[in-house]
This record gives C-alpha cells, structure tokens and sequence, in this order.
C-alpha cells in the first residue's frame, strides 16, 4: 500500500469576499474580490450576479494584475517637455484642479463651444454629459460613434432597443441563432454562457463572418461571406422568405408598421410619408370595417394589404412597397451569390431553415396577456429564431442600413420578443421618440438648452448653426451624417485640427486612447496633435486627459488627471445609462473601492464633481455656491434625474422613509445609506419582470405597467415596430427639394440614396471611391477573447497570451504571393502602408486578411520595455484606415464613416498585399520613436501571494 | 529538447570519467604507482565532475539528496545511487593500486561491471523515454556505453582496441542516425493522435496558446535546420571518429602528442554528439505546437 | 522556514512551500488501484478558446497550492510564466471542398493511470493519490530536475523557473474538498469560470457519473493512447458541421414569383387569419 504524502485539502481560502462589478471590460461582470489581510489575493465571479452566475472570462480572472500594474499612473501630471514626448512633472491635484479651471472658466464665459469633452467607454455617460451640459459646450460625446453607433441607432429606430446590452437571444428556448460578425462583444460572458446552453440542447448555430475563430468555429454551420456584403445576403433571405410567404402576417399586422398607410402621391410634398388623421395618428385599414382606422387604437385589425383610394390616388400600405422591393430579382439569391460569396442554393437553405424554426418549430407558453389594443390573447406564440450581430455589419459604410434590413429580417419572422426570439433588456424596449433629440443651443456662461445627443425625426433636429454650418465639433447631426446618435468622436481630433467647422481652444478626453487604437489614421493623429500654427502655438492649443495608465494618449496631454483603477473607486452602472439588466429584470450596479489607491489618483468622476464646482456649474453647487456633492459617491445616492429617480434604483427610500428590505421598485426618494446596501447585496440591485410581462414588452400592457412602477418610463410607451423608418423619408424629401432646411448640393443625391426608408444594400463608400482592383483584399480585426483593446498588454498574464499579432493570411493569398511561415507583408491602403508578420489560415473569406485587434503598442507606453513584442513585432490596422475617404473628383473628402449615423467604418478597409523579401528587419513598420514614460521601469519578475 | 549545457557536459564528462575507470580497473596493462594516481584521478574527476555539473540543471541543488530515494522506479535515482557506488569501488579500488600497490580483482571487476550499469543507467534515463521516440531505442544505451568505452580505450592509450571501437561506435552511430530519423513516425504519435481530431481532416497548429515562450517551448521544442543538422553530423563523425582513427594509425610513428590530439578530436565530437542527441531529438509535445 | 520579499507592488513572495504541502511520500510507484478516477471532460464543440480557464487557475493556483506561479521577464520581450493549463488552437482542413474548421483546445494535466512522470521522478515529488488518482507535485520534495516534464508526452508540465520547482494541474485538489468552500465550489477554479460550460469534472471511474455518461455519449477520446499513459481525462470531439447533416434539407416553396402574385397570396393568406 503507498502511502501519498499528508495534504492539507481545506486551506483557508481568503480572510474576506468584497463583490463589486469588474471592469476589465464592458460586460460588468459581478466579481467576489478575495481578500488575505487586506490585499486583494484573487478574484473569481459572482455566482448570484444576474450578468455572469459566477463565471469569468481571462480579462476578469486577471484583474489583480491590472490593479498592481507597474503601468499605473501616479499623480497629477504637468507637461514639460514638447507634445508627444512624453516628459511631464508631477504636481499635486491644488494645483491640478486650478490650471483645469484656469483654462475652463474663460471658455465658459465667452465660448462655451471651444471645450470639446469626449469621453471613451466609460460607464457614466449620463453623469459626464449632464457635466457637459452644465458647462453649456454642445461637443460632448462618448465613444459609440467609434464603436457601434449604426447597431444601436438602427436597433432604437427600427425596434426600440438592438443587440448588445439592450437585448439578447432567448436562450433557455431558441432553437436556431443566427450570428452576424461577431467576434466577442460587450455581452461576452452572457454570450458564452448562452452559447454554452444551445450546445448542450442541441440548438443550431449558424455564424455569418469572414473569419471562423471563437464563436464562429464552434457554430453548426459557417458562412464566410466577402466582408461589407451582409445587407445583401439578408435581403436576399428577405427575398426567398417573402416568395415563399413564409413570415408571421399576424405580427406583422398588429405590432409593426407593415400596414400603416403612406402618402402615395407622387406630387405631394409630404410623398412617402405616413397618411395621419387630424390627431396625427397613423392610419391603417381596418380589416373589420374595411375604412382607414388610427393605427393603435383599441381594437383596431390592421389590414396588411389594405389600400385607400383618395383623390385618384391609391394610398398604400407600407407593405406593399416592402413586397414590390424585396420579391424584385436584385434581392434574389442569384444575385447576392456573387457580392457575397455564399451560393445561391446556399442562400435558400439558410432560409428555409429559418423558417423551418421559425414556423415549424412554433412554440407556445400558455400566459394570456393583453396587447396594445386592449386584446386578450390566451398563448404567447413563440418563433424560435434568434439573431445577434456586432459590429461585423456594424462597422461598415452601409452598416446603419443593413442592421435595419437584419431587424427587418427578424421581425417578418415575427422573432422579436417572442419566446424563443429576440428579447429586450429593460430599460428597453423604448421607442426613438422617448429619446431626446439632440440640442446645440449654446449660450456663454449659460447651460447647454438640453441633452447633447439624441434621436433627429427629420431635418428640423439636425445640429446646424443659422449658416447651415454644423453646430458640432464632430459634425454630427449634420448632412453628412444626420442621424449620428452617438456624436462622431473619431472625427473631433481631425476637424479640431482643421478647423473646420471652427478651431476650440481645449480638448477634455477621458479615457480613450485617441493617438493610438481608438482613431483612424494614427500617424496624421499624432502629427496633428502636435502641430503648430504661424505664432508657434498648438493647433489644438490645450489637451486635458485623464487616463489611469501610462496609454499611448498620455504623452499628448498638457495635463493629465490620473485616475483610479477599477477596485479603488466608486462607479454606477445605472439605469439612466448603460445598465446590466437581463430580459428578465432590470438591475444596476456599483463599483466601491475594495482596496484604497496606495498613490495619489483619484476618481475622476469625483474629480469632474469638484471641477464642476469650482467652475460653478448649475447641478454641481448647491443653494450657497459651494460643491453639491463631496465626491462622485455623494453623486450617485443623492442626485436626483426626475424626481424618485436616480443613479441607482435599489434601495431607495419609500413614503414613509424606509428602506425596502427587497431593494424596492425602482422609484423613492435618495437613501444615504444606499450603497451599503448594494454593498451587503453583492453590488447589485435586480428586480424581476414579472412571467405575463416577460414577452411581447413593447405592447404587453403588463410590461408597459411594470416599466412604470420601475421607474423605465413615466407613462405607458407601447409603440409599432418601424420597418418604414418615416424620419428617413424626411430627409429624402429635403434632399429632394422640399422643406425649407436643404442639404448643400454636394450631398444631396447621397442623401437621397442612403437615406432610404426601407432596408437597401449599397457597396461600401470606400469601394466606389478607391480603386478596387488595385486594392482586391478586405482587412479586418478582431477582439482578442483574452484582451480589451490596449489595456491587456499591461497586464503580465494576458500578455502572454496575446504578445504579438501576425497578420492572418487565406489559402488563396498565401500560395499566390508564396508566402512561408515567419514571412513578413508589406500592406498598403489607399491611406498607407505597414510592414508586419504575417501566418496563414485557412478557415477565412479568400479575399479577406485579418489581424487581432490593439496588441501593437507605441515604445515607451503601458510600462513595458522598448524592446517588447508588442511595440516591435505588434502593429495595428489604425495606421491604413483614414478617417477620411480618398478624395472625389469634386467636392470636399467626406467622412469615412456611415453616412447615415457618422458610424466610423473601420471594416470598409482594402488593402494590397506584397511579400517582404527575407532580410529585412524583423520589426513592424511604420515605428515610431518612442515617448518618455510617466512611470518607472517595470521589475523582471512578478509572482507572489498576497498572504503575508 | 534544448541541449542544456549543464547536461551535455553531464553527460559526456561522466561517459569519459566512467569509461576510463572501467578501463583502468580492468584493462590489460595494469596500473600503478604515478601512472595510476594520475589515472584513477582523472578519471573520478571527470566522472565527478560530470555529476557535479548536472547539479546545475537543477532547480533545487540543495535538495539533491533527495534523488535518491526512488531507485525502485526511477532510472535517475538509480543512476544517482550506482554513480556513487561506482566512485566508491572504484576509488576503493584505485586507493589500493595507488597506495598499496596492490591489485584486488574482485573489487576491480566489481568497480568495472558498476561503471557499465552507471552508464546503462544514464541512458536509460533517455531511452525510456517513450515521448521522445527518438531515445527510446536500444542504440541510445548503445551509444553511451560505446562512446564511454572509446574514450576509456583512448584514454588508455590502447590503440588497437581504441580503433576497433572506435569504428564500431562509428558504425552504430550512422544507424542511430539513420533509424533515428524515422522514429518520430515509427512511434505513431501524430497531430492527430495528438489531438484526436484527425478523423475529420489534416490537423495542423493554428495558433499556440501564448505568443512568448514557455518553459515547454524552450525545453522540449528545438527546431534544428535539417541543413545544419546535415554538416554538423558530419564534422561530429569527423571529429570523433574519422580524425582519431587516422591519428592513431599514424599513432607509433608520432607518440603522445598524436595521442593528445585524437583524444581531444575524440572528446569535441562526442561534445558534438551530444548537442545533437539533444538538439535533433524530437518531443511528441511538439505535435501540439506544430513545431518539433 | 518563510524568507519574505516585498516586491515591486507591495505583494508579498512567499518562497516557502504553501500549506497544501508536508510530509513526504514513501515510494514514487504508481498505486495499483485509485478509489475514484477524478478528472476532466472537455468538450471541443463548445470550446470558445477564451482562456478563461487559463487564468482562472493561474489566478487561484498563484494564491494557492505551492509556491505561487510566477512570471519572470513579465514586462519585457520575452515574458515567461508558469501555466498549468493552456488553451491551442488547431484547423482541420477536411478532405474535398469543406470548409476548414477551427478547433480550441484546452489542455492541462489529464491524470493518467499510467504516468510516466511518476515512475520517472528520482525524488517521489510526483506522485499519484491513491484515493483519487490525482497527480501532484508535492514541491518540497523536488529537486527540479525536469525529468517528469520530459516524460509527459502532453506537455503537462512546467518548470516555474522563478521558484525552481514542477508545477503541473493540481485538478484543484485544494478547492474540491476544501470545506472552506461553499459545497458548489468544490469544483476546480477552471471548471467553475468556463463561461460555456465546456469543461466537466467528475469521477470517471463510476460509469453512473454525469462526466462518464458524457464520455459514452459524445464518443469522448484520449488523447495519444499509442503513448499507453492512459490518461483520465477525456476530449468530446466536435460535431459534424457545415451541413455535413441536412445537406439535403428541401428549399422553400414559393407562392408567387412576383410582387403581384404574393399580393394575391397575401389577400389569401390574410382570409385565413
Ligand atoms: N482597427 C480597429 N480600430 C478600432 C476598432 C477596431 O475594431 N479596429 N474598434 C474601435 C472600437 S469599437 C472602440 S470602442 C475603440 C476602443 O478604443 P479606446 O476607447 O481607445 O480603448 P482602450 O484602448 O481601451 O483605451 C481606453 C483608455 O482608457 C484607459 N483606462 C483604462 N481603465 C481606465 C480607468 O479606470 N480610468 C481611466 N480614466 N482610464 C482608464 C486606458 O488606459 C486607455 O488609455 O477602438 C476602436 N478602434
Ligand atoms: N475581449 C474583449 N471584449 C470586448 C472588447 C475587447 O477589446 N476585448 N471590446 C468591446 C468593444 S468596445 C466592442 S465595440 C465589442 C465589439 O464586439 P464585436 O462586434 O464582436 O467586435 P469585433 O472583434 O470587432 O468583431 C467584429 C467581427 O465581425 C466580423 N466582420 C467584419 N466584417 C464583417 C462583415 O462584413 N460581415 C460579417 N458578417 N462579419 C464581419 C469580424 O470577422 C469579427 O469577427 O467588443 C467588446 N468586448
Ligand atoms: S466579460 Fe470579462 S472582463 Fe468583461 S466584465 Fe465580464 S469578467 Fe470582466
Ligand atoms: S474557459 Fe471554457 S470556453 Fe474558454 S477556453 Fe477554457 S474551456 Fe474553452
Ligand atoms: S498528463 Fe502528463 S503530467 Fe499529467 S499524469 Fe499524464 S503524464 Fe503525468
Ligand atoms: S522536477 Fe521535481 S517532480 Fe519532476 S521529476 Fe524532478 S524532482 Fe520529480
Ligand atoms: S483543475 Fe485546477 S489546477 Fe487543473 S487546470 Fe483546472 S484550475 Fe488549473
Ligand atoms: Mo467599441
């Protein structure tokens, strides 16, 4: 018998568990922080939290060497040396705080519109733009126009709320997913778990992508379709299903505006627009009388064919023109198979399959529930068929236009909010017209007139100054981008520097890293961040940063604000803003500081608190001038939106002023002791939808009524599904002529192209101006799994993973230019060139290369030597994407973006391929020279526990 | 597998010191007085030296003792074990001839049967190893029993003998080269075994699991040139071999100096040997990274 | 005998053996007979390759059993740091004109009934439970020699070449019977992070066992059985995919060709509502 060694099997695990929201990236997860005497010893996921159920992916698992990252900035910091190298000294937060205001205070005084404020992926948008607003400049923004802006506003248009965190499969019932260019995304562990639950059910997965990794390879069947070609394949399904009549009349006929009646008078001015009664109603055809009825009004059986004849003009329902456009052989599978590249038979299949799912597979729960005309119905009819995507169709030119064909899509099938179809996250759904519109309205020392960003509903909203000139620094919400929901923050650096469509004097950024990863064109970035003008001054004479690492962006600050990391500070994560809630609740979160900062950072929210104080900004001082709230934790439990509402929902304190032991409804007036509740309570707060709530939200009489006492919405909001999409009608009439606001003429036929109301699909911009055949290869990224953009490779264990990036090559390519292992490519845009290492991959679109997304790095950043991986052998794609498209034979260069939403179209990008001959330096090119770094040199060796 | 300089030198040195001692204790002219204090001394330095260096391979040296607690399994403790029985016969045997001037054959053969199962043992600490089908065969035992007798039989100025080895070795090393070479796919192992996945296809790496290195890559995965490998076998079968044969032919007409210079050809070729023992040795964890 | 450094953030290195670890074993032979059969089944049709598993035990296994895992050169070119599990990715080109696929591939120490990185060790270091067939190194035993790592075809082991001893998975032995642990817990680090379920741990010696009916439904294998190491952990292979299935399955019948006729058909269509 041998006998094993003793073994202790019950170590003691840790002295203490502190859950908090984990902030590796935007998913916020709930974390349990262990704790051995005080240091954070590691962290594993929240079982009880509604986001993860206790797992972690690879970036929350390693947030402990996130927060003791040797890459952490230290303390205020002053520049000394010229922009961009990065030579600062360190001065205390007095003095911080008072050049900040020294420079503000004037601005605010005279011209409240040369701040630019933009900030990046944080999670407090609603509190930085009220700070925004306060200070009165209408060029405020965060990072959406860069990221997702044409999933989200098309989402909001079409169907009150889109992918990502405003809803998502139902998981528990779906039976086929479809998957649209999604690498990773923000739900990543909601994904993942989901994911995992149609593949021990035995669901069908099908991904749509150029590139098979991740959830592409583990889905049933992989379509590696030719990169910016979506809308057509989805419209080609639309083609097929409507052929074959497969889609759900009833859905389509009650919930949507399919049967809403349109101005069909071609001589009208209101052409194309919805028929409205003296209420301004929508009209339908009743199928129970047979003559025009509002269309939500109670009872009412919309008629999908109906039509009304009216003055020798025959009025037709939206449907009509749906039928006519998609059944026309330019949807046909034929001739998407080309654009594509995914067979015709292919096409069909894909689509029967659908509706084999869809209709076949029917499933009923037997809930009655009450729909927005006050009809009962006994059974919740489920189509399970789900469908996500990300910025794979997203991050195109035509990306705005082919999510909306995507919901199109969905809806014919009647799949959205439907068991076993697509459901909302509260405090979605919400219609575009519950959103404000966006104000430019500046007045000197004077508040903005209200919310910066919003939803236009035609050219009276857009943000243009009495010369039809843009009001924004970004441009947004002018002709070249009407409906750019998100601002354009990826174009504020370039027309900033230009001027155009005026110079500003000081550029707030938080947290992104604008001379790096996040902007297109990175050389020309960094060039005009440090450019002067005739009298030596800088063009963009003044850049206020905050960052709580060593980034790239740090070395081009004038000040820099160093911030806390994710476990030092208090966060929300709130309702008023990108919340975490699941289809079956609403929930918020926070962040409290699990550990105290060991240096002198602070939260910069709290900063922005103080400034706002110091500036005098109405919301941040109280009755007698002083600071209204001491810190940013003082903010989120006592600041008040509307009354009852806040920040945070839970907990707060009801009629008589208690607090509820449940965490409440929603609503009630602010509880000092809130956030120890959420502390007590794992950080979150959660309140359950109740089961006849759970479908069919946007007309479900009970949800509308839950959303109520939640404190989502103030009144009732039920609303029609807008596959005609009027407000885009509007600006083809403008473009058109009518109206008195007029597009300048250079945009006028775009406009009136692109701004289609039904769902089209056009080649991306950059095709029609770039010369394709010169540039024949897609070039695309993906988000590591493992990494959140620049972040990770400061941390000593993801960045062993992802340490370096070859370019991938496909079969095709690769044989062609002969290419072996180890080579390296020179790759050239219309815009540049870079030199890198390539590998080949089989699994990948023939005429599509790809890389991972941010692992390249600029020497001297994140604290990492000069001679890492990343910063010599890593690149990025930034430095071939202009934020510009190539000139046009007249006309100024138009934005490289969509021109729908001003999304940036990172993934239009072509390129050119060529080997290196071998001996050639084996590092990346373009490099840069490298910048100071503003802290000290990173140790050798790491390791260690946290028991003392 | 990364030819560590600790152990190349291990290697070579104890298989000279060991094979000299067998010789000395057992050869044909039997020493003593000076002849055998310089004899014995060398070779149990050698041989010590060689253990000694590859206490430097490891992680904990001050735990060495350690290692010699599992003789009944394992093949390095065994060695550990026999290494020290073989110095002490061997010393006890040399302590007698230098001292007392006196020969006790019992202890001699007894020293000389030690220093071939040391030896025995030493290989087989490479060739049982079944993941590197390369070693896994009778003529890695071969090899180093071989090679130490040469050295011995150098070292021990015998020439005829030290031809005739020396040839022979020659000989079974060219075969260790030839089947060596398809023992990788002899074993069976493959990216599909390796994997499972080969049912539905050719398997091949994508991407590794971390772009550095790691204590894996570095240990068991040396991608050698097949053109380096190619010129390198060559001048180690010059150097060992070839060179020291033609010297010694020569040998009775030059003397010691012709000696001293096939000994020292012989002991930089097996230097060589060794590296490519090493460095052409191809782990089967390598069918994970798509590198061998 | 605890020598303590401080390092660069102020956490603590603790150079002596953690708690997990006293005591010597008597012999590195294998047992004849383990209780139970403790291991992990992996499924490769649902493997995302996210690494999570991988840095949740390198998370708990630094904090935990033995001396933590460290990483040395951790910010410079050539960062090397102990793993005890670690995720490949593979792509299968099929025969004929399918697509090729990707594969993730998690892999860490599979426990084999076989192990020749027990019967190698010269020190008893390694060895294997005879209660659950768990194979562990007890590190103040080993002398870092290597060996073990050498005779692991799977690449299982790894030298922590800050601490000088094997590290390898431990299967978690100090979480799934740690009674300080909630009993949901008592799972290994990376089975209770992996966001899609795709790593199961059980018993695979009792064939009633969630892990082992998995194994028999799913066709699970071993890997390299030619290296006769029998390894405890099982890998469920990917299912067919790309219509490899339903290639057959019929396309959609169409009531109209053109925008008139569905007109009708909708006319009609809507009549049987
Ligand atoms: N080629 C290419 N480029 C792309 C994309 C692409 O797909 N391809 N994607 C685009 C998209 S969608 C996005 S969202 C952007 C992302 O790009 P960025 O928003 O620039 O993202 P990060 O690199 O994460 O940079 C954020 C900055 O925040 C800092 N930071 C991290 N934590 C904190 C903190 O707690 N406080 C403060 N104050 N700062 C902190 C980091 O140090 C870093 O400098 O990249 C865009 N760029
Ligand atoms: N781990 C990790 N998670 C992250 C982030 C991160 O950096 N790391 N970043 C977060 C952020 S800011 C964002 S915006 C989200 C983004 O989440 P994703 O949208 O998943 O982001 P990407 O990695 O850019 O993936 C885009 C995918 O679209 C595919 N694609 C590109 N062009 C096309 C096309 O024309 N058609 C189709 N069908 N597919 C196409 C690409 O191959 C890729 O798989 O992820 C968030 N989550
Ligand atoms: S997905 Fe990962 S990084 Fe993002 S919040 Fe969740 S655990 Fe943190
Ligand atoms: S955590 Fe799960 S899905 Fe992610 S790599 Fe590991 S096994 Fe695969
Ligand atoms: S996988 Fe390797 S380390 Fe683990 S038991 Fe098997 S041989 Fe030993
Ligand atoms: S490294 Fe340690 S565990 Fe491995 S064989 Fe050597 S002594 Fe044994
Ligand atoms: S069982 Fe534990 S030690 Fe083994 S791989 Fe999983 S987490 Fe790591
Ligand atoms: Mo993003």
């Amino acid at each position: 018998m041998v006998r094993d060694p003793a073994l202790d099997t019950s170590p003691k695990v840790s002295d203490e568990i502190r859950s908090t929201t984990c902030y590796m990236c935007a998913c916020r997860c709930g974390i349990d922080v262990h704790m051995k005497n005080g240091r954070i010893a590691y962290i594993e996921g929240n079982r009880d939290h509604p986001v993860n159920r206790g797992v972690l992916c690879a970036k929350g698992s390693a947030g402990i060497m996130q927060v003791t990252a040797p890459s952490r900035l230290r303390g205020p910091l002053r520049r000394k040396g010229p922009r961009g190298t990065g030579e600062f000294e360190e001065i205390s937060w007095e003095e911080a705080l008072r050049t900040a205001v020294d420079w503000l205070a004037p601005l605010r005084a005279n011209h409240p519109e040369r701040l630019a404020f933009f900030t990046g992926r944080d999670q407090s948008q609603s509190f930085t733009g009220y700070w925004a607003q306060g200070f009165g400049t209408p060029n405020y923004a965060a990072h959406g126009g860069f990221c997702s802006v044409n999933m989200a506003a098309a989402g909001i248009y079409t169907m009150g709320g889109a992918f990502w965190e405003f809803g998502q499969p139902d998981w528990d019932r779906t039976k086929l997913l479809m998957l649209f260019g999604v690498a990773e995304d923000h739900d990543s562990n909601p994904i993942k778990i989901g994911l995992g639950k149609l593949k021990a059910r035995g669901a069908k997965v099908i991904a749509v992508n150029p590139i098979r990794t991740g959830y592409n390879a583990i889905a049933d069947e992989w379509v590696g379709i030719t990169p910016g070609t979506d809308g057509l394949l989805i419209l080609a399904l639309v083609h097929e299903l409507l052929r074959a009549g497969k889609i759900d009349l009833e859905y389509l006929a009650r919930y949507t505006n399919a049967p809403v009646l349109l101005d069909s008078d071609p001589d009208s001015p209101n052409h194309g627009l919805f028929l409205r009664d003296s209420k301004g109603r929508e009209l339908v055809i009743d199928r129970r009388t047979g003559h025009a009825a509002p269309a939500t009004a109670a009872g009412v059986e919309p008629d999908l064919s109906g039509v009304l004849p009216r003055a020798g003009v025959t009025h037709r329902p939206v449907f009509h023109l749906m039928a006519e456009r998609y059944i026309g052989p330019e949807y046909s599978p034929e001739a998407a198979a080309g654009p594509t590249g995914v067979p015709a038979g292919r096409i069909r299949r894909i689509a029967a399959q659908l509706a084999e799912a869809a209709f076949d597979g029917e499933i009923s729960i037997d809930r009655p529930w009450t729909d927005l005309r006050g009809v009962r119905h006994e059974r919740m009819i489920g189509r399970p068929v789900s469908i996500h995507a990300m910025r794979g169709i997203s991050a195109h030119s035509n990306g705005f236009q082919t999510c909306r064909a995507l919901h199109l899509l969905q809806i014919l099938l009647g799949a959205v909010e439907t068991p076993g179809g697509f459901r909302f996250k509260p405090p979605y759904p919400k219609p575009s017209n519950a959103h404000p519109r966006p104000h430019c309205g500046v007045r000197p020392g004077q508040p903005l007139d209200g919310p910066h960003l919003g939803f236009v509903h035609g050219p009276e909203d857009l943000a243009l100054r009495d010369d039809g000139s843009p009001a924004r620094i970004d441009k947004a919400f002018s002709w070249e981008n009407p409906m750019s929901a998100h601002g354009l923050m990826h174009m504020v650096i370039a027309n900033a520097h230009a001027g155009d469509p005026y110079r500003i004097d000081t550029l707030f950024m938080y947290m992104a890293n604008m001379a790096w990863n996040s902007s297109m064109n990175t050389p020309n970035v960094a060039r005009m961040l440090t450019d002067r003008d005739s009298d030596g001054d800088y063009v963009i004479p003044r850049i206020i940063y905050s960052d709580a690492y060593a980034s790239e962006m740090v070395a081009y600050a004038d000040l820099v604000l160093p911030d806390t990391t994710y476990l030092e500070r208090h966060d929300c994560i709130s309702l008023l803003d990108r919340p975490i809630s699941e289809a079956d609740a609403a929930s918020d979160a926070i962040r409290w500081p699990v550990v105290e900062p060991d240096r002198d950072v602070r939260c910069f929210q709290s900063v922005l608190c103080e400034l706002g104080a110091r500036l005098g900004l109405p919301g941040f001082v109280d009755r007698n001038g002083g600071a209204k709230y001491r810190d940013y934790a003082d903010y989120i439990t006592t600041h008040e939106r509307r009354p009852g509402i806040g920040p945070l929902a839970g907990w707060r304190l009801d009629g008589d002023g208690a607090t509820p032991e449940d965490g409440g409804a929603g609503r009630g007036r602010p509880n000092p002791g809130q956030l120890r509740r959420y502390i007590e309570h794992g950080g979150f707060w959660h309140r359950t939808v109740p089961p006849d709530a759970a479908f069919f939200k946007p007309w479900n009489a009970a949800y509308q009524d839950w959303a109520v006492e939640t404190g989502l919405y103030d009144t009732p909001l039920p609303y029609l599904f807008q596959l005609y999409l009027e407000p885009m009608r509007r600006f083809q009439l403008a473009a058109a002529g009518h109206g008195h606001r007029q597009p300048p003429d250079e945009l006028r036929e775009r406009v009136g192209k692109t701004m289609d109301p039904l769902p089209i699909w056009y080649r991306p911009l950059l095709d029609s101006v770039a010369d394709t055949s010169e540039y024949p290869v897609h070039a695309l990224t993906q988000r590591p799994m493992a990494m959140y953009h620049s972040w990770g490779s400061q941390n000593a264990w993801l960045r062993q993973i992802h340490g370096r990036n070859p370019l991938y090559l496909p079969t095709a390519i690769w044989r062609r230019h002969g290419f072996t292992e180890g080579d390296w490519a020179r790759v050239t845009s219309p815009s540049g060139q870079i030199t890198v290492p390539v590998a080949h991959m089989a699994a990948l679109n023939e005429h599509t290369v790809w890389t991972w997304n941010a692992i390249g790095k600029r020497k001297g950043a994140w604290a990492l030597d000069s001679d890492a991986t990343e910063a010599n052998e890593g690149f990025i794609l930034n430095h071939l994407i202009d934020e510009l498209l190539p000139a046009r034979r007249h006309g100024p260069r138009w934005a490289n973006s969509d021109p729908v939403t001003g999304q940036a179209a990172w993934f239009d990008l072509r390129v050119r391929i060529e080997r290196v001959d071998s001996g050639t330096p084996r590092h990346s090119e373009p490099s840069f020279p490298p910048v100071n770094s503003p802290v000290p040199r990173a140790p050798r060796d790491v390791g260690g526990k946290a028991k003392p | 597998m990364h030819p560590a300089k600790s152990i190349i030198l291990f290697t070579t040195l104890s298989g000279l010191g060991f094979g000299f001692l067998a010789f000395l204790c057992v050869g044909p002219s039997p020493v003593t007085g000076w002849g055998a204090v310089a004899g014995f001394a060398s070779g149990l330095a050698l041989a010590g030296a060689g253990l000694m260096a590859s206490a430097f391979h490891l992680g904990h040296p001050e735990r060495a003792l350690k290692a010699f607690t599992q003789w009944r399994s394992s093949w390095l403790s065994r060695e550990g074990w026999l290494a020290c029985a073989t110095l002490a016969v061997t010393g006890a045997n040399a302590a007698f001839a230098v001292f007392a001037g006196i020969r006790v054959p019992p202890l001699a053969w007894l020293g000389a049967v030690l220093c071939v199962i040391t030896l025995t043992a030493t290989s087989m600490i490479y060739a049982q190893l079944k993941t590197v089908p390369r070693w896994n065969h009778w003529t890695t035992t071969a090899l180093f029993l071989l090679l130490a007798f040469c050295g011995g039989a150098l070292l021990s100025a015998m020439t005829w003998t030290a031809v005739t080895l020396l040839a022979g070795t020659g000989l079974v090393q060219c075969y260790a080269w030839r089947i060596g070479d398809s023992r990788l796919r002899a074993s069976g192992t493959t990216s599909a075994t390796a994997t499972g996945l080969g049912g539905s296809g050719a398997v091949r790496s994508f991407e590794p699991p971390h772009t550095g290195d790691s204590y894996l890559t570095r240990e068991m995965i040396h991608v050698i040139a097949r053109r380096h490998s190619r010129k390198l076998r060559r001048t180690a079968f010059l150097l060992s071999f070839l060179l020291p044969v033609a010297l010694l032919s020569a040998a009775s007409a030059y003397g010691q100096a012709i000696w001293a210079a096939a000994i020292c050809a012989h002991v930089a070729g097996v230097f060589v040997l060794r590296w490519l023992f090493f460095a052409e040795a191809e782990h089967v964890v390598g069918f994970y990274y798509g590198r061998r | 005998m605890s020598e303590e450094r401080p390092n660069h953030d102020g956490r603590w290195t603790d150079t002596a053996p953690g708690p997990a670890q006293r005591g010597s074993a008597d012999v590195t032979d294998l047992p004849a007979f383990t209780e139970r059969s403790l291991g992990l089944v992996i499924d490769l049709d649902t493997c995302v390759g996210c690494h999570a598993c991988v840095v949740a035990c390198k998370g708990w296994n630094t904090e935990h059993y033995g001396a933590p895992l460290a990483d040395s050169d951790a910010y410079g070119a050539n960062p090397v740091g102990s793993f005890l599990n670690r995720v490949h990715s593979f792509e299968v080109q099929p025969d004929g004109d399918a697509p090729a696929r990707l594969v993730h591939f998690p892999k860490s120490c599979l426990h084999c009934e076989d192990a020749p990185c027990v019967t190698v060790c010269p020190t008893g270091a390694s060895y294997k439970r005879s209660e659950d067939g768990i194979v562990l190194v007890n590190e103040s035993d080993c002398i870092g020699c290597g060996l073990c790592a050498w005779a692991c075809p799977y690449g299982a082991r790894e030298m922590d070449l800050v601490e000088g001893v094997m590290k390898k998975c431990t299967l978690c032995v100090d979480r799934i019977y740690n009674e300080n642990l909630p009993e949901e817990d008592r799972e290994p680090a990376c089975v209770r992070t992996c966001p899609t379920g795709a790593r199961h741990f059980g018993d695979l010696s009792d064939p009633s066992s969630d892990v082992s009916k998995l194994v028999a439904e799913r066709g699970g294998i071993e890997l390299m059985p030619e290296q006769d190491t029998k390894p405890v952990n099982r890998y469920l292979p990917p299912r067919g995919k790309d219509g490899e299935l339903d290639v057959l399955a019929p396309f959609l019948e169409p009531v109209a060709e053109e925008p008139k006729g569905f007109m009708a058909w909708l006319d009609s269509a809507l009549e049987r509502l």
